[in-house]
This record gives C-alpha cells, structure tokens and sequence, in this order.
C-alpha cells in the first residue's frame, strides 16, 4: 500500500485513517517558533461524509486509500442495489443503499454519474450536475402564468420533487440543477 | 521530482516587478540612515545553535561539514564587534523542512543591527519599514506584551499559569493538539501563539509582541523584570519579523550556546558546530550595545499583494526550483 509523508499531503488526497478512506481537503503546514513543525489538516470520511480536524506530526507517514472516481453509466435499480457499467471496460458493479444516498432521486437509467471507489467497492454516488426528468405529478398548470413567481410542489419520474413555476403539467421534462435541488427551465423534447 | 512539465514562474511578472521596486525601497531605506549594506557566508562552518531549527548539512571533500544558514545572525555580529556600525543585510536563509503557505525552505531575510539602539527604537524603525513597503497598513501599531496577548486573546497567563493549564488550553482551542504530546513549557507556549493567539490579530495593522518570557530569550538581553527584550511583528497571524535588544556578554552567548547543545542531546538529535570565532570575538570585547531585527521579506511581499502562498511572492518556490 502506498504511504504518504506529510509533506506530500494536498487538498485532494485520499488516506486511511481509522480505518476509513478519507480525503484532505485542507492542509495548513506550522512551524511555531521553538516547537516541532506539524501538519493541521482537515478531513473527510468518504464512508460518513463527516469532516474532522487532525494534527500530524511533519514526517509522519500515513496509509494511502486505494480511491478513486470512476465515470460510470447508471444502469437500473433491482430495489436493493443500483448498478453501474463502466463505458469503456462494460464491468458492472452494484452500489449499495449507503453508497447511492440521496442521488438515488436524482438517477435516471443512462445516466453517467461518477462513482467513487474504494479498493474497486462503490462509496458514493454523484449524478450528473443538471439532469432533465419528467414530471409524473403535480397540480394542474396555470395558463399564461410564466412569471415563475411564486410556484408549487412537482414530482419527477425519478422520485424527487421540486420547486416548480405554476405553468408545468404532467409530462412536461424539465431541466434540473442535482447540487442545489432547483428547477432550471423546461426543457424541450 | 516528477517532471511535471511546469517550468514556469509561480510569482506574476508584475509581483517580480514589485518585488524589485520594495527592495529597491528598503536599500533606500537604509541608505538613508546611514546602515551599511553587508554580505554574509551563506554557506559556513557553523550552524545555528538553536535546537529547533532542522538545518541542511553539506559535506565539502576539501572543507568537511558547511551548513546553510539559517540566519546571518553570528557573522553580522562578528562585523559589528570589528566595528562595523550600523549594517543591514538582504540574504537568503534556509531551514529544513519548512514548506507551507507561509514556508518556503529558501527564503529572503532582511536583517539588520542599529548600533546604540535598544529594542524600542528597533521597533519603531522596522515598523516604519513594514509600513513603507505596505502603505495599505493602518498606522496605528499595536505593542503588547507577551503576557496581556495570551491574557487577552485566550485567557491564560503564559508567566504564571503552571504548565497544566497550558496544556489543557492549548488541548481545548487546537483540535487534536494531543497527538502532538508536547511536554515543554516553551514549545507549547509557542504553539498557542502561533494557532490561537496570533490568530486573534488585527490584519489591517501591526502587532508588536514585547517582553517574552525568559526561557523564550534567544539571543535578547533579559531585563529587570526577568523578561526578555525581545519582539515580533505580526500582521494578522503571520510573523514577520523577530527582534532583540542584543545579549552582549561572552558569558551569556556561551551559557546558551551550551544549553541548546544540551537540548540537542537531549532530542537525540546531530549536534551541530558552535560559532567558536564569534565565541573568540566575544572573548575580547562584549558587543556594542545595539538591536537587530531578522524580517521576512518575501512575507512582507505576501502582505502587499494579499498573496495566501508564499509562492506567489517566489520566482520558482521550492517544488518547482
């Protein structure tokens, strides 16, 4: 396995601590005046999502975390697992309920979603930024209000809802943004 | 090194061009008072003394063991003791390991020594530099003393609070401070300045820390009040410049001297070779009465073009030289 010192460390790189893959994703190098130097770094457990702050002695060594993120296109769900190919090897792989989270609403079959792997195991999801779904329920559309003032509650064909203007129906595929949940436009098809 | 194929300067042309111009500007600076300008070895027989500084070690097949300096601080003193006057310097100085935002391993020092001067006065004039090279600085300089910062700032008394409470201050306000198991009263002393007092520093102004505890002297004289005469800069939390009204006698340059041999010792670590020359100068005449300051230029650079790396203010910095 490879190790890293702490002065390779860098936003970005993926380590074991306690036993979890984990990512730095802040890393201030110090030097007090008399005392030994030290890395202050902050972390996140890819496993929990959780950030924690850790301080290492500069020259330790830590674990290097056999991670990475793969593009991969999202194939179905069989109610327990998602599943996953890779577009150039066709490997597929199952993701777990863990791993999937909250994008699961956001996964529409074809879908390329990056997936991040740890020694090759799905550890989380991302769909892709903008996705564009159908929605399957929501009140009747409001004719000729276009203001996108105010707005009503849609459901989409994958499962989420979201904020919609008053002029959407049934059926319409609308454009919407994965990281904050909005809707964009309507798109056309 | 990987050969990442980025060959080119960290620092902007236009952060070079100001660089020039503010060391142009310090030169001035000095020319105007009548300092000296010197050059030092920066290569040289004799390491620092200082226990906590890693320093890089060279073997010559002619010379034997030289060592980069780590500051120009014991040649200079050996020119103010053959009667140099007042003298400044602009040189590079090294420590290893050192790499970070506010670290390169290489750095530019401006160092100098006011022949006459106290600590006060040492002050007022590398602050009046600073302000120079930075004009966006308010110019009203805060001075406190060692003891009003921690009280201020985090609470603790850093003269009389026994080591305990030290320690459990510096366990509450630094997350994970534990895993570095410090024992010693003066590195733990120093990791609270540096990660929780500092911090507590105005950026848009000076601060000037003064009157350190005596364990914290370096080469600074230690007053009547048992504290020493030595101060740093700061902007915000970066340090910029570490001055001291000068020990003077060769009895108190050899006692330290040898307590930090001891340390090393202690640490297990490589003992380095004492500057027996300016020992032997010592040994003749005390030093004049003077003050010298070492000052981080490139930090100084940091400052006026709001740079969050060092290496903005460097032509290659370290993982590129």
């Amino acid at each position: 396995m490879t190790t890293y010192s702490t002065n390779e460390f860098k936003n970005g790189l993926k380590i074991m601590l306690d036993a979890d893959p984990c990512s730095i994703i802040e890393n201030e190098f110090v030097k007090p005046g008399k005392g030994q130097a030290f890395n202050r770094v902050k972390i996140r457990n890819l496993k929990t999502g959780r950030v924690v702050e850790r301080t290492f002695k500069s020259g330790d060594t830590i674990p290097g975390a056999d991670v990475i993120d793969a593009e991969m296109q999202y194939l179905y769900n069989d109610g327990e697992f998602w599943y996953f190919m890779s577009p150039e090897t066709f490997e597929q792989l199952a993701a777990d309920k863990t791993a999937v989270g909250d994008s699961a609403k956001w996964l529409k079959e074809q879908a390329i979603c990056l997936v991040t792997l740890w020694d090759g195991v799905p550890l989380s999801v991302e769909p892709p930024n903008h996705v564009i779904l159908k929605v399957t329920e929501t009140d009747p559309g409001v004719r000729g209000d276009t203001s996108g003032g105010g707005g009503k509650p849609a459901t989409l064909e994958t499962g989420a809802v979201v904020r919609v203007p008053l002029f959407i129906n049934i059926g319409d595929s609308l454009k919407v943004n994965t990281q904050t949940g909005e809707y964009i436009a309507r798109a056309k098809e | 090194m990987s050969p990442d194929g980025n060959w080119q300067p960290q620092a902007s042309l236009a952060t070079l061009r100001l660089r020039a111009a503010l060391l142009a500007e310090a030169r001035e600076f000095f020319a105007r008072r009548g300092f000296l300008e010197v050059e030092t070895p920066i290569l040289a027989h004799a390491g620092a003394a200082d226990a906590q500084l890693a320093q890089f070690a060279l073997d010559d097949p002619i010379h034997g063991p030289l060592f980069l300096q780590t500051s120009p601080e014991y040649a200079m003193k050996r020119l103010l003791l053959a009667g140099s006057g007042s003298i400044y310097q602009v040189t590079k100085a090294f420590r290893q390991g050192e790499a970070g935002a506010r670290h390169n391993p290489e750095f530019t020092l401006i160092e100098w020594y006011g022949l006459g001067y106290d600590h006060k006065r040492l002050i007022d004039e590398a602050c009046a530099l600073i302000r120079e090279l930075v004009p966006r600085l308010v110019a009203d300089t805060r001075i406190t003393r060692f003891r009003d910062a921690f009280r201020h700032v985090i609470g603790v008394d850093p003269i009389d609070d026994p080591t305990s409470a030290l320690c459990a201050a510096a366990d509450t306000l630094i997350p994970s401070a534990s895993a570095l198991a410090l024992t010693d009263r003066d590195e733990i002393l120093d990791l609270l300045m540096c990660q929780a007092v500092a911090p507590g520093f105005p950026d848009d102004r000076l601060t000037v820390i003064t009157d350190y505890p005596a364990s914290q002297a370096a080469l600074a004289r230690v007053n009547t009040r048992g504290l020493a005469d030595r101060f740093e800069i700061y902007c915000g939390a970066i340090e910029l410049a570490n001055g001291f009204h000068e020990a003077a006698t060769h009895a108190e340059y050899a006692r330290r001297f040898a307590a930090e041999k001891q340390k090393r010792r202690d640490r297990g670590l490589p003992p380095i070779p004492t500057d027996e020359r300016l020992l032997a100068a010592l040994d003749q005449n005390p030093l004049p009465d003077c003050a010298g300051v070492a000052m981080g230029f490139d930090r100084v650079l940091m400052l006026a073009i709001r740079a969050a790396h060092i290496s903005e203010t460097i032509t290659f910095a370290i993982d590129r030289a």
